[in-house]
């Protein structure tokens, strides 16, 4: 039994989620490699290797990867994963993107988003939006599998895995990468930070989350958003967290104007601390926060800005 | 160009769900469905685009009971043209779904298939991605942004750090995502019009393709309860306990 890890990276840095992807990995075997698909990426290659967990990196380096489309990092993986029983990557936008594909290419049904390992053939899953946990069972003779990264730890640099090389299959271009718009941001990553604090509607508009800004700088936190807000134009879409958004877990997850539409909810609930503040004491946020604080936001925002 | 839409029945998202005591599922009986949320942004950008000229014709199609026709009406009151009901009563898991639209897709050679990123049921957001795979075609999952030229399509794409931009060769197949457009509601008069479209029923079985589960689901049951915390009066309060109790801030 052997399992395969997909890296996600940018060609020069290995995304944090891929640790997890490698923690999911560790959890279902003993074996794990990693496969990194990307041009000019020996450095992502290197990084992998020293994962704790991690056997052995499978490089391929090729042009056709650089940009990291669906269709040819999926080939490209194809081509290296024969002898594996499982092939894992985190469920982010690009694990989403990609996995279905092989699992596909390779007749199973892929197991999403799982939460946990039970054994080999057998994972925990959340359905309608976390409400519900589902215990599935597997039995495709190789499992394709994508993995929420906040369930599983990051397990530390302590490798030293050999790195190969493999040639990219031959590839027919069927999409071209036109360009990106990246987020720029000097914070750590929503789903990576240990804290996170998110605005929803009661925010009223965007410039308001410069109030959010000022405490998201004391506290090195990330600054996330309810869909409402999102909806409302206040912030871009990838501040989202909920069920539809971003998954995340930090340490402390402080909601500032969110009511707690269950959509919210599934996507911040298994927060270690979480902490509320909204005028409307009836809000359903209230329901999960350790502390609340009923009172007007924008009074309450300067005053902990200047306590911290 | 033909335009596939793939659609699915779910309970309506507005409805609280409740885990069954045996812990064999999701109670189903008497709850409201209703389409997929993501299924509706999918047949609204079909209708969009063939306001826009780029689309001649929109078919839309489901894999269920009976019961899924409502939902195909809903579609053609919205805009499609006509409707295709795979007929089981049988769970049918996202590999077995796209089997069948591979099979509709050889069958109704339509230039570009769309569908939502997800289910609201299962969460699973693979189909679309299994059937570009199936159709050996490009995908644009998580659009917000579609645009045909001819017979290329240039999508925006909701990514974690922000967005992309792809451009592919039809037939593609995308997925839809939250922003890609705020579907319109169905009017009286398309509604009776839609009365009158042409819906056909295929049984399952018709289209050759093996639906067989490849998973067993053990259990379902209820997520760990978070329960409330306590309210604080003041900011000195709440830093306080962030500090000393909780021990999250310094």
């Amino acid at each position: 039994m052997s399992t395969l890890v997909i890296a996600e990276h940018n060609n020069a840095e290995l995304n944090a989620a891929s640790y997890r992807a490698i923690a999911a990995g560790c959890a279902i075997s003993d074996s794990v490699d990693v496969v990194v698909a990307g041009s000019g990426s020996q450095a992502v290659a290197d990084t992998a290797a020293s994962a704790t967990g991690v056997n052995k990196v499978i490089h391929i380096d090729d042009a056709a990867l650089a940009h990291q489309t669906a269709e040819a990092v999926a080939d490209a993986v194809l081509s290296v994963a024969e002898s594996y029983t499982h092939i894992v990557s985190a469920a982010t936008t690009f694990g989403k993107n990609v996995s279905p594909r092989i699992a596909a290419k390779l007749d199973v049904m892929q197991i999403s988003d799982i939460t946990a390992v039970i054994d080999a053939d057998t994972f925990e899953r959340p359905i309608y939006a976390g409400n519900a946990i589902a215990k599935v069972k597997s039995n495709d003779a190789i499992k394709v599998i994508t993995a929420r990264s906040t369930a599983f730890d990051v397990m530390g640099e302590s490798g030293s895995a050999e790195v190969t090389s493999a040639d990219a299959p031959a590839y027919t271009a069927k999409s071209e990468f036109v360009g990106s718009e990246l987020t720029e941001s000097e914070r750590p990553e929503l789903t990576a930070a240990s804290v996170v604090i998110s605005g929803g509607r009661g925010m009223g508009n965007g410039e308001n989350f410069v109030m959010l800004e000022r405490i998201a700088d004391k506290l090195g936190a990330a600054i996330g958003a309810s869909r409402a807000a999102v909806d409302a134009g206040f912030v871009p879409n990838d501040y989202q967290v909920g069920q539809t958004g971003k998954i995340v877990a930090p340490e402390l997850y402080i909601a500032v104007g969110i009511s707690g539409a269950i959509q919210h909810l599934a996507g911040m609930k298994d927060s270690k601390v979480i902490v509320a503040i909204n005028k409307d004491e009836e809000a359903p946020i209230f329901e999960v926060a350790d502390y609340g604080l009923v009172a007007d936001l924008f009074s309450v925002l300067p005053e902990i800005e200047s306590k911290l | 160009m033909k335009v596939l839409v793939a659609i699915k029945r779910v309970v309506d998202p507005y409805v609280k769900i409740r885990v069954k005591d045996d812990e064999s599922g999701i109670e189903t009986a008497n709850v409201k469905m209703s389409m997929n949320p993501f299924c509706e942004i999918a047949v609204e950008e079909a209708v969009r685009l063939k306001e826009k000229g780029a689309v001649e014709e929109i078919v839309a199609v489901t894999i269920g009971s009976a019961q899924c026709q409502e939902t195909l009406r809903t579609a053609l009151a919205l805009g499609a043209d006509r409707a295709i009901h795979v007929e089981t009563d049988a769970t049918v898991e996202s590999l077995g779904v796209a089997k069948v639209l591979k099979a509709l897709v050889d069958e109704e050679q339509p230039g570009l298939v769309i569908m939502g990123k997800q289910s609201i049921d299962t969460d699973n957001n693979q189909t679309g991605q299994m059937l570009a795979a199936m159709m050996d075609c490009p995908q644009a999952t998580f659009v917000s942004e579609v645009t045909i030229d001819g017979d290329s399509l240039t999508a925006v794409r909701e990514i974690d750090g922000g967005l992309e931009t792809l451009k592919m060769s039809l037939p593609a197949v995308i997925t839809t995502d939250l922003r890609l457009n705020e579907p319109r509601f169905a009017s009286l008069p398309n509604i009776m019009k839609a009365k009158r479209k042409p819906l056909d029923t295929k049984p399952i079985a018709d289209l050759g393709v093996d639906v067989t589960p490849r998973h067993e689901i053990l259990s379902v049951s209820k997520p760990a309860e978070r329960s409330a915390g306590i309210k604080v009066e003041s900011v000195d309060e709440l830093l306080d306990k962030l500090r000393n109790e909780a021990k999250v801030i310094e």
